[in-house]
C-alpha cells in the first residue's frame, strides 16, 4: 500500500496519489458518484464494467466489505477506484474485511490522496472521459498515450463480459435486518471468498412471501438487487443470458421479462436490441436502466450520451402518474430520446436537475420502463413499488 | 401545489431567551421563516421576548412583539392582530409548548387560527413519550423498553422489568432537564422523585438503557405531496448517554453501510408519515447496538431544532427557510435550491467533506456543578467545522472553540485519572483519549472505556502518529529551508487538519516560523464551496471552507507541452518522482474561492456562544454586513458558529466557515485581499485578533487598535481620564500576589479583583481582606508581567450605568443611557437594567452622557463605544470603556429604534453621523426593561447568588409606558412570576435591613402577607410591620424549606455578605430554584419587584408591537 500512484486523463490532467488497492495499471472511463454510501454496491456493479469510479465522498472504506452487500459475483466490475482518503480500519459489525484487502485481492487498480473534488468538477466541466491509473508505469506522457489510444468504451459490448454465462434460479429476498446470532458474531472477520460460485447464502435475505408470479430475467450485467426486489415483489425469477434468443425466452413461457440493467452503450447490444423487437407484443416488460434503453432502441427509437452521465443516490424523479417525488439510485450515461418514439410511449418519469427523460410505458402494450434503479442498491428505496406496479401490470394484462 | 391563498397573516412564535438547549439557532430559523413567508407575499406578526435576535428587527416581521411568551400575552396579540394561522415549528420547543397550550386553551379555535406546519395531534404524538411509542410499535419500529411512570410506587414497579441502568426522562421539559441515568436503586429513586417535580404533568419515562450504543440522527423534510426528503445524517461521536447537544457529532454518517443507511432512512420516512407532522422538518435520533446492528427509534422533534440548524449548515440546504414554506402549501419540487439554481428542492444534499460539531461548555462559570455529561444538555454553545476528512475537520473544530487549544495538545495525567476521564464523559475526553494514545492504550481498551466508536478512535490515532513523526523531526528543522522529506511531512500535516500553532508547538518553534516556512515553500489553504451537490452542478452561492489538497498537473502529449488552465501563478515543480526525462509541469491546485475584484470588507464572527459572548455580537456581525452590503461593499463573513444567522450563507455575500484564529483569517485575507477588516462588532473574539492582524499588515476599520490600547490599558486609560478630568475608582495593576496585596492596602478594602483583557468578567471577584484576596489570586489568576491583574476600589452601594454611543471621529450620539437594577458589583450582563434611566436625576444622566461624548472623542472613536458608569452619593466615576459591539447594542437598538451596529458599521467605512441622518441624541417615551436569564436549574448545586462573574446565558426585554410594567414583563419573560397575591418571604443581609422598610410596608399595603427569618422579622417588627417569622433551616422545623417544598411561598428576597451566611441560607435558594419559586437576591432587584407588582394591580397590562412604538422617528 501507499506506493506512488497515477492517474492520468485523456485530456491531460494528471493526479499524483497513492495506492491502495492492487498494483497494476487498469484504463476506463473516468465516471464520479456521489453517493455518501455503498461503495461496495458500486463496485461490485457490473454496469459500471469498462469504466474507473470516482467516490465524491471524501472517505471511503469506513464499513470496510462484507459478504451481503454485493450485487454480482466474483468481485467488483469496476475498472478501477478513485477516492481522496481510504480508510483502512473498518468499523461496522457487518465487516468481513477491509477495502483495500478485498481491491487487492480482486485485483482492483486504485488510487488515494487526490483532490477527487478537483477531479469531479473537471469531467463535469469537460465530460466523462477516458483515465488510466497505474502503479508501474509512473510516466504521465506514456500514460497519456495509453488513455488516448484507447478507443472508448462505446467501441465495445460490454454486456457479454459481464452476463451469465448459464440459465439460474434467484430465490433471495432484499436485505433484512435480524437479531444477532451468536455464529453470525464469530464468522466476524471471516474472508469471504471470491470463488464462491454460488448465489450468495446470507441469513439476512428474506424470501418473497406473496403468490409467485414467473418472471425472465435478461442478464445484461443484473444486479443482484433487483433480484431480491422481484422475489420480494412475489416473482418467481429466471434468469437468462443477454444472448438468449427471444424465442427461447418465450418457450419458457413467462408471466412477464426483465430486461436488466447493464454496462457501456445501448447500441453495441444488437442482439440484445433484436430480440426484444420479438419480445413487444408478447409479454408484459418491465426495462431498468440499460433495459430500458435497449427498449427505446427496439422500437425504433434513438439514444444520446449525456456529458458525465448520472451517477449518485440522490436525483429527483418525478413520477408523472402520481406527481410524486421520488429520491432515486442512478448509474447511466446514456438516456432515450422519447421524441424519436412517435409516440409508441408516453413519458412518465422526469429528472428534475436536467429534466431527462426517465422512464417511458407504452401506450398500447404492457410495457414500462425507467432509467434510474428502482432497486437501489446503493440508494433510496423510494421506487422499489414499481417492481410491484410490473406484478400488478402482468396481474392485470 | 400552489401556496395558499385562504391565509394571509402568520403569527410566528419565537424561542425568548437564550438559555441552555435553546440557543441562537431559533434565531437563525425564525429569521429565514420570516422572510421566506414574506418572499411569498403574507403578512408575518413575529413575538419573542428576546431582544438581541435578528427575527425581532421591526424589517423582519409586519408586526413584531417583544413582549412575555405566555398564552395570556399571546392571546391579546391574537386578539388584536388576527392572524389566519400559526405556525409553531420555528421557535423550538417554546413555541411548540406554546402553541399547545393556545390549541388546548380554546384560544386558537376561538380567533379561527389553524396550526400549519405541524397539527396539534402530531405535536403530541411526537412529543408525548407513550403516544410515540406506541405510534412505533403501529409501523414496526423498535423502541428501547420503557414505563411511563407517574408516581414513585409506579417507578419501584416498573423498574423491575426494565433493569439497571435506567435512563429517566421527564416529560414536556426542555432540552431533558432534570433527566439522568441511575445506575442503582438510590440513584433511581433520587431521579425519579426530582423529574416527578419538574415535569409540568407529572410523569417520566422511564427507559431501557441503549448507554454506549451508536446515536444517529436523520433531518427530514416533508411536504404537503408527501414528498419526503433526507437533509442530512449526523453520526455521534459520543455514544448513546451523552445529550446529542453535548456530544461531538458528525455529518454526514460514517459507519453504516448503504443498507444499513437506508433502513434508518426508511424508517425515518415511515416515522414522520405516521407522527403526521405536515410539513417542515423534523429530526429522528436513532441508537444502534455497535454488537448486532440492533437499531431503536429515540425521539422525534416535530420542528426545526438545533440539529437543523446544523445540518443546513453542514449541507448548505436551508431547512428552515423551505419548511417556511412548505408549511404555506407549497411543494418540495416547487421550491428552487438557491445554491445550485437550477435544481429544485426535493433533492437530498451530498456532501463531499465531513463537518464536525463540537460543543463549548462553561464549566469554569460554575465550579460547584458537576461536569459529567449526561442526558441532560450542559453546554452553552458550539462550534461547526468543515474539512476534506474528519481528522482535519476535528482538528479545526478544536481550535474554533477558543479555549486555548490549537489541536489534540498533551495533558499530565497519570494512567488512573486518564482511565477515570474515558470512563466517566467531561467535556475534556478527547484530549485524554489523544493521550491515552499517546501512552500506548490500544483502541480497543480506550473503546471498552468510552464506547466511543473505534472508527473515530482509529482517525485520533492517526493524528497521534502524524504527531509523533512531527516531533521526532524537531532537531531537523531548519528555520530557514526545508528538506523536500519536511515538505512533505508539512503537507501531509496540514492536510491532517493541524494548525500552525500546534506544530510549532511540536516542534518547539514559533507559530509565525511556521506561517513562513509555508508560504516559503507554496504550502497554502485552498478553499471549496459547500455546494449541497458533491461538485455535480454549479454552485452559486460562494459558502467556502478551507482544506489542503494535493495539486495536480496537465501534461500535453505533443513534446510534453506544459501548459496551466488555472488562474493560479506558477508554482514550483512537483516532487520528482524518478520520471526520467519529463518535463514536469506546473502545478494546479484548485482554489474555489475565485475573489471578486470589488471593494470589500471581512467582518470578524464571534465564534461559538458562551457566558459573556452571545447572540448580542452575532447580531451586531450581520448588522454590520447588512449595513455595508446597503452602501455597496462586498461582505465576507467569517465565523465557525453554526447556530447563527451571521452563518446562513445568504447573509454576507461570501461566507468563509472557518475558525476565528490568526492563522485562519490571515489565509482569508491573503486569498480576498480585502480593504480591511472588522473587528469591532464580534465580541472579545476578533477583538484579540486586531493587533497580530494589524502586525502582519491587515487593515482594522474603525477606532484605531491604539485607541482600543488606550481604553484597554491600565495605565494608559488612567492617564486618558486624567486628562479629561473624569473621576475613576482607585485602582492600580499588580503583577504578583505581594503587589496585589499592596495595591489593595492602598487602595483600601473592598476591591475587586480580575485579570486585564477578559470579556463576561471571568474570574473576577470582590474581595473584603488580603486573606481572600491570596486565595484568589492562587485559585484564579496567574499574574505575570504579560497577564497583569487588575485591582479596583468596589464602590459599594453605586448605581450602575451602561451607555452605548456611536461616534464618527467628531460628532458623537448617545444611544441609550442604561441604568442597572442590581447595584455596581454585579455584572452588568446579569444585571437588569432599564432605558431610560428610571431613577437616576436628569443632570447626573446629562453629566453622563457628556463624560461619554468627551471619552469617544478623546479617543476619536469611529463607530461603536460602551462606557461603564458607577454613581454614587452624586459622584459619578467611570468604570470601563470599551471602543467595541457591547451586549447592549441590540436592546437599545430595539428599546429606541436606532439602529445602531448598522450605523456604527457605515461610519467605520467613512461615512459622517451627519450624512447619515443622525443629529441629535434619541429620547424616548416608553421604558424598556433588559432581564438576564441563567442557566443555574442545570446546574444543581451551583449558588444562585449573583456577582461580577458573569453566569447569565441570555436576556429578555420587557417594554411598556410604566417602568413597573416593563419591569414586570420583563420577570414574566424570564420566568420570574410576579406574585400579585400570597406570601413574600424575606431574609436579608444586616446592610439591606433599612431599606427592606419601605418594601415590606408597601407589600402589606398591596395585600400581600409577609414571613422572614428572626432577624430580619425582628428588625421590620422594630419598625411596626406585622410580619410572620419562621424558623433558618439549622434553626429546627417547620423552616422555610419546608414551607417553600410546600409552594407556600410566592416569591423569595434573600441576600447575603459573607461566606458563611450564603453557606447557611444556600439551601432556600436553592429550593426556591428547584420548586420554581421566583426570588432575588438583591433590595434593588426586590425593590424593582415591588413596584411592578404596584403597577401590575394598578394598571392594565397592554400590549404594542415595536413597530408602533417607533412609528414617529
Amino acid at each position: 500500500m501507499s506506493g506512488k500512484t497515477l492517474l492520468v486523463l485523456s485530456g491531460g490532467i494528471v493526479f499524483e496519489g497513492r495506492s491502495f488497492g492492487y498494483e497494476g495499471e487498469t484504463i476506463g472511463e473516468v465516471v464520479f458518484n456521489t453517493s455518501m454510501t455503498g461503495y461496495q454496491e458500486i463496485l461490485t456493479d457490473p454496469s459500471y464494467k469498462g469504466q474507473i469510479v470516482t467516490m465524491t465522498y471524501s472517505q471511503i472504506g469506513n464499513y470496510g466489505v462484507n459478504e451481503e452487500d454485493v450485487e454480482s459475483l466474483n468481485g467488483p466490475k469496476v475498472e478501477g477506484f478513485v477516492v481522496k482518503e481510504y480508510i483502512d480500519i473498518p468499523s461496522n459489525w457487518r465487516a468481513s474485511m477491509s477495502l483495500g484487502q478485498y481491491l487487492r485481492d480482486n485485483k482492483i487498480v486504485c488510487i488515494e490522496g487526490i483532490d477527487t473534488r478537483a477531479l469531479t468538477r473537471h469531467l463535469r466541466n469537460h465530460g466523462a472521459q477516458m483515465g488510466i491509473i497505474s502503479t508501474v508505469d509512473l510516466n504521465p506522457e506514456s500514460l497519456l498515450e495509453k488513455a488516448r489510444k484507447h478507443p472508448g468504451i462505446s467501441a465495445f459490448d460490454l454486456v457479454k463480459d459481464v452476463t451469465t454465462k448459464e440459465i439460474y434460479k434467484w430465490n433471495k429476498g432484499v436485505w433484512k435486518w435480524q437479531p444477532a446470532v451468536a455464529e453470525v458474531q464469530s464468522s466476524k472477520f471471516k474472508v469471504q471468498s471470491s470463488e464462491d460460485k454460488n448465489s450468495p447464502p446470507h441469513p439476512s435475505f428474506t424470501k418473497g412471501e406473496q403468490r409467485e408470479v414467473k418472471v425472465v430475467v435478461y442478464d445484461f450485467g443484473v444486479k443482484f438487487n433487483i433480484l431480491r426486489n422481484l422475489v420480494e415483489a412475489g416473482f418467481d425469477v429466471t434468469v437468462v443470458p443477454a444472448q438468449t434468443p427471444a424465442e427461447a425466452v418465450l418457450d419458457m413461457n413467462p408471466d412477464g421479462i426483465i430486461l436488466s440493467n447493464g454496462p457501456g452503450d445501448p447500441e453495441t447490444v444488437t442482439y440484445a436490441i433484436e430480440n426484444t423487437k420479438k419480445l413487444l407484443d408478447k409479454k408484459p416488460v418491465f426495462g431498468i436502466c440499460l433495459g430500458h434503453q435497449i427498449l427505446g432502441l427496439a422500437m425504433g427509437g434513438r439514444t444520446y450520451k449525456l456529458k458525465f452521465g448520472h451517477h449518485g443516490g440522490n436525483h429527483p424523479v418525478k413520477d408523472l402518474y402520481t406527481g410524486r417525488v421520488e429520491i432515486t439510485s442512478q448509474n447511466h450515461n446514456y438516456c432515450v430520446d422519447i421524441n424519436s418514439l412517435h409516440g409508441q410511449v408516453r413519458l412518465t418519469h422526469k429528472n428534475l436537475y436536467d429534466g431527462t427523460e426517465e422512464g417511458m410505458s407504452h401506450v398500447e402494450f404492457p410495457i414500462f420502463s425507467v432509467q434510474h434503479h428502482p432497486e437501489a442498491g446503493p440508494g433510496p428505496n423510494d421506487s422499489a413499488h414499481l417492481f410491484t406496479r410490473f406484478r400488478e401490470l402482468i396481474e392485470k394484462a | 401545489m400552489p401556496k395558499r391563498t385562504d391565509i394571509k397573516k402568520i403569527l410566528l412564535i419565537g424561542s425568548g431567551p437564550i438559555i441552555i438547549g435553546q440557543a441562537c439557532e431559533f434565531d437563525y430559523s425564525g429569521a429565514q421563516a420570516c422572510k421566506a413567508l414574506r418572499e411569498e407575499g403574507y403578512k408575518v406578526v413575529l413575538v419573542n421576548s428576546n431582544p438581541a435576535t435578528i427575527m425581532t428587527d421591526p424589517e423582519m416581521a409586519d408586526a413584531t412583539y417583544i413582549e412575555p411568551l405566555t398564552a395570556d400575552f399571546l392571546e391579546m396579540i391574537i386578539k388584536k392582530e388576527r392572524p389566519d394561522a400559526l405556525l409553531p415549528t420555528m421557535g423550538g420547543q417554546t413555541a411548540l409548548n406554546l402553541a399547545v397550550e393556545l390549541a388546548e386553551k380554546g384560544i386558537l379555535d376561538k380567533y379561527g387560527i389553524e396550526l400549519i406546519g405541524a397539527k396539534l395531534d402530531a405535536i403530541k404524538k411526537a412529543e408525548d413519550r407513550e403516544l410515540f411509542k406506541e405510534a412505533m410499535k403501529k409501523i414496526g419500529q423498535d423502541v428501547p423498553g420503557s414505563a411511563y411512570i407517574g408516581s414513585l410506587k409506579n417507578g419501584l414497579d416498573a423498574i423491575e422489568s426494565i433493569g439497571f441502568p435506567a435512563i429517566l426522562r421527564p416529560s414536556f421539559t426542555l432540552g431533558g432537564t432534570g433527566g439522568g441515568i441511575a445506575y442503582n436503586l438510590e440513584e433511581y429513586k433520587e431521579l425519579l422523585e426530582r423529574g416527578l417535580k419538574l415535569s409540568p404533568v407529572k410523569q417520566v419515562l422511564v427507559e431501557e438503557s441503549v448507554l454506549g450504543w451508536k446515536e444517529y440522527e436523520l433531518e427530514v423534510m416533508r411536504d404537503g405531496k408527501d414528498n419526503v426528503v433526507i437533509i442530512c445524517s449526523i453520526e455521534n461521536f459520543d455514544p448513546m448517554g451523552i445529550h446529542t447537544g453535548d456530544s461531538i457529532t458528525v455529518a454526514p454518517a460514517q459507519t453504516l453501510t448503504d443498507k444499513e443507511y437506508q433502513r434508518m432512512r426508511d424508517a425515518s420516512i415511515a416515522i414522520i408519515r405516521e407522527i403526521g407532522v405536515d410539513t417542515g422538518g423534523s429530526n429522528i435520533q436513532f441508537a444502534l447496538n455497535p454488537e448486532t446492528g440492533r437499531m431503536v427509534v429515540i425521539e422525534m422533534n416535530p420542528r426545526v431544532s438545533r440539529s437543523s440548524a446544523l445540518a443546513s449548515k453542514a449541507t448548505g440546504f436551508p431547512i428552515a427557510k423551505i419548511a417556511a414554506k412548505l408549511a404555506v402549501g407549497l411543494s418540495l419540487d416547487e421550491i428552487p435550491n438557491d445554491i445550485t439554481r437550477e435544481t429544485p428542492a426535493s433533492f437530498e444534499p451530498t456532501i463531499d467533506y465531513v463537518v464536525t460539531k463540537f460543543p463549548r461548555f462553561a464549566f469554569e462559570k460554575f465550579p460547584e456543578a458537576d461536569p459529567t455529561l449526561t442526558t441532560q444538555m450542559k453546554s452553552v454553545g458550539e462550534v461547526m467545522s468543515i474539512g476534506r476528512t474528519f481528522k482535519e475537520s476535528l482538528q479545526k473544530a478544536i481550535r474554533s472553540l477558543e479555549t486555548g487549544s490549537y489541536g489534540l495538545e498533551n495533558i499530565n495525567a497519570d494512567i488512573k485519572t486518564t482511565r477515570a476521564k474515558l470512563k466517566t464523559p467531561n467535556s475534556e475526553r478527547i484530549w485524554y483519549i489523544a493521550q491515552a494514545l499517546r501512552e500506548g492504550m490500544s483502541i480497543q481498551d480506550i473503546y471498552e472505556l468510552t464506547w466511543i466508536d473505534p472508527w473515530f478512535l482509529e482517525n485520533i490515532k492517526q493524528i497521534i502518529d502524524m504527531e509523533e513523526k512531527i516531533k521526532v523531526q524537531s532537531s531537523k528543522f531548519k528555520v530557514q529551508s526545508l528538506s523536500p522529506e519536511l515538505i512533505e511531512m508539512m503537507k501531509e500535516a496540514k492536510r491532517y487538519g493541524f494548525s500552525d500553532r500546534r506544530i510549532a508547538q511540536l516542534l518547539n518553534i514559533q507559530e509565525t516560523d511556521i506561517r513562513h516556512l509555508r508560504h516559503q515553500n507554496n504550502i497554502h489553504a485552498v478553499y471549496k464551496m459547500v455546494d449541497t451537490c458533491g461538485a455535480e452542478f454549479a454552485a452559486y452561492t460562494p459558502y467556502l471552507y478551507s482544506t489542503y489538497e494535493k495539486p495536480f498537473y496537465k501534461v500535453e502529449s505533443e513534446k510534453l507541452k506544459v501548459k496551466s488552465e488555472s488562474q493560479t501563478p506558477p508554482q514550483p515543480p512537483l516532487s520528482k518522482g524518478g520520471v526520467g526525462g519529463v518535463v514536469l509541469s506546473e502545478l494546479i491546485s484548485e482554489n474555489e474561492a475565485n475573489p471578486s475584484s470589488r471593494k470589500k470588507v471581512v467582518i470578524l464572527g464571534s465564534g461559538p456562544n458562551r457566558i459573556g459572548q452571545g447572540i448580542e455580537f452575532d447580531y451586531c456581525c450581520v448588522h454590520a454586513v447588512l449595513a455595508l452590503k446597503e452602501l455597496g461593499y462586498e461582505t465576507i463573513m467569517i465565523n465557525c458558529n453554526p447556530e447563527t444567522v451571521s452563518t446562513d450563507y445568504d447573509t454576507s455575500d461570501r461566507l468563509y466557515f472557518e475558525p476565528l484564529t490568526i492563522e485562519d483569517v490571515l489565509n482569508i485575507v491573503e486569498t480576498e485581499k480585502p480593504e480591511g477588516i472588522i473587528v469591532q462588532f464580534g465580541g472579545q473574539t476578533p477583538l484579540n485578533l486586531a493587533v497580530p492582524l494589524e502586525k502582519e499588515g491587515v487593515k482594522i476599520l474603525g477606532t484605531s487598535p491604539d485607541s482600543i490600547d488606550r481604553a484597554e490599558d491600565r495605565k494608559r486609560f488612567k492617564e486618558l481620564l486624567h486628562k479629561l478630568n473624569l473621576k475613576q475608582a482607585e485602582s492600580d495593576t499588580a503583577l504578583s500576589v505581594e503587589g496585589a496585596i499592596h495595591a489593595a492596602e492602598i487602595i483600601g478594602y473592598p476591591v475587586m479583583v480580575r485579570p486585564s483583557y477578559v470579556l463576561g468578567g471571568r474570574a473576577m471577584e470582590i474581595v473584603y481582606d488580603s486573606k481572600s484576596l491570596q486565595e484568589y489570586m492562587k485559585r484564579a489568576v496567574k499574574a505575570s508581567p504579560e497577564h497583569p491583574v487588575l485591582v479596583d476600589k468596589y464602590l459599594e452601594d453605586a448605581i450602575e450605568v451602561d451607555v452605548d454611543a456611536i461616534s464618527d471621529g467628531r460628532d458623537v450620539i448617545i444611544g441609550g443611557v442604561m441604568e442597572h437594577i442590581e447595584e455596581a458589583g454585579i455584572h452588568s450582563g446579569d444585571s437588569a437594567c432599564s432605558l431610560p434611566p428610571h431613577s437616576l436625576k436628569e443632570d447626573i444622566v446629562n453629566e453622563i452622557k457628556r463624560q461619554t461624548k468627551a471619552l469617544a472623542k478623546e479617543l476619536s472613536v469611529i463607530g461603536l463605544m460602551n462606557v461603564q458608569f458607577a454613581v454614587k452619593n452624586g459622584d459619578i466615576y467611570i468604570l470601563e470603556v470599551n471602543p467595541r459591539a457591547s451586549r447592549t447594542i441590540p436592546f437599545v437598538g430595539k428599546a429606541t429604534g436606532i439602529p445602531l451596529a448598522k450605523v456604527a458599521a457605515k461610519l467605520m467605512v467613512g461615512k459622517t453621523l451627519k450624512e447619515l441622518g443622525l443629529t441629535e441624541d434619541k429620547h424616548i417615551r416608553h421604558i424598556a426593561v433588559k432581564e438576564a436569564v441563567f442557566p443555574f436549574d442545570r446546574f444543581y448545586g451551583v449558588d444562585t447568588i449573583l456577582g461580577p462573574e458573569m453566569k447569565s446565558t441570555g436576556e429578555v426585554m420587557g417594554i411598556d409606558e410604566d417602568f413597573g410594567i416593563a419591569f414586570g414583563k420583563s420577570q414574566i419573560s424570564c420566568g420570574n412570576r410576579i406574585p400579585l397575591s400570597g406570601k413574600i418571604f424575606i431574609s436579608l443581609k444586616d446592610k439591606d435591613k433599612p431599606p427592606s422598610v419601605l418594601i415590606v410596608k408597601k407589600l402589606l399595603e398591596l395585600g400581600l402577607s409577609v414571613i422572614a427569618t428572626r432577624g430580619t422579622a425582628m428588625y421590620l417588627k422594630n419598625h411596626g410591620l406585622d410580619i410572620e417569622v419562621i424558623n433558618k433551616v439549622a434553626e429546627g422545623r417547620p423552616h422555610i424549606v419546608d414551607l417553600i417544598k410546600n409552594k407556600e411561598i410566592n416569591f423569595v428576597i434573600n441576600t447575603v455578605s459573607g461566606a458563611q451566611a450564603q453557606k447557611d441560607s444556600f439551601s432556600i435558594r436553592q429550593s426556591a430554584l428547584q420548586y420554581r419559586v421566583p426570588f432575588t437576591t438583591t433590595i434593588s432587584g426586590a425593590i424593582a419587584v415591588v413596584n411592578a407588582i404596584d403597577m401590575l394591580k394598578k394598571k392594565q397590562v397592554n400590549i404594542k408591537s415595536i413597530q408602533e412604538y417607533h412609528k414617529n422617528k
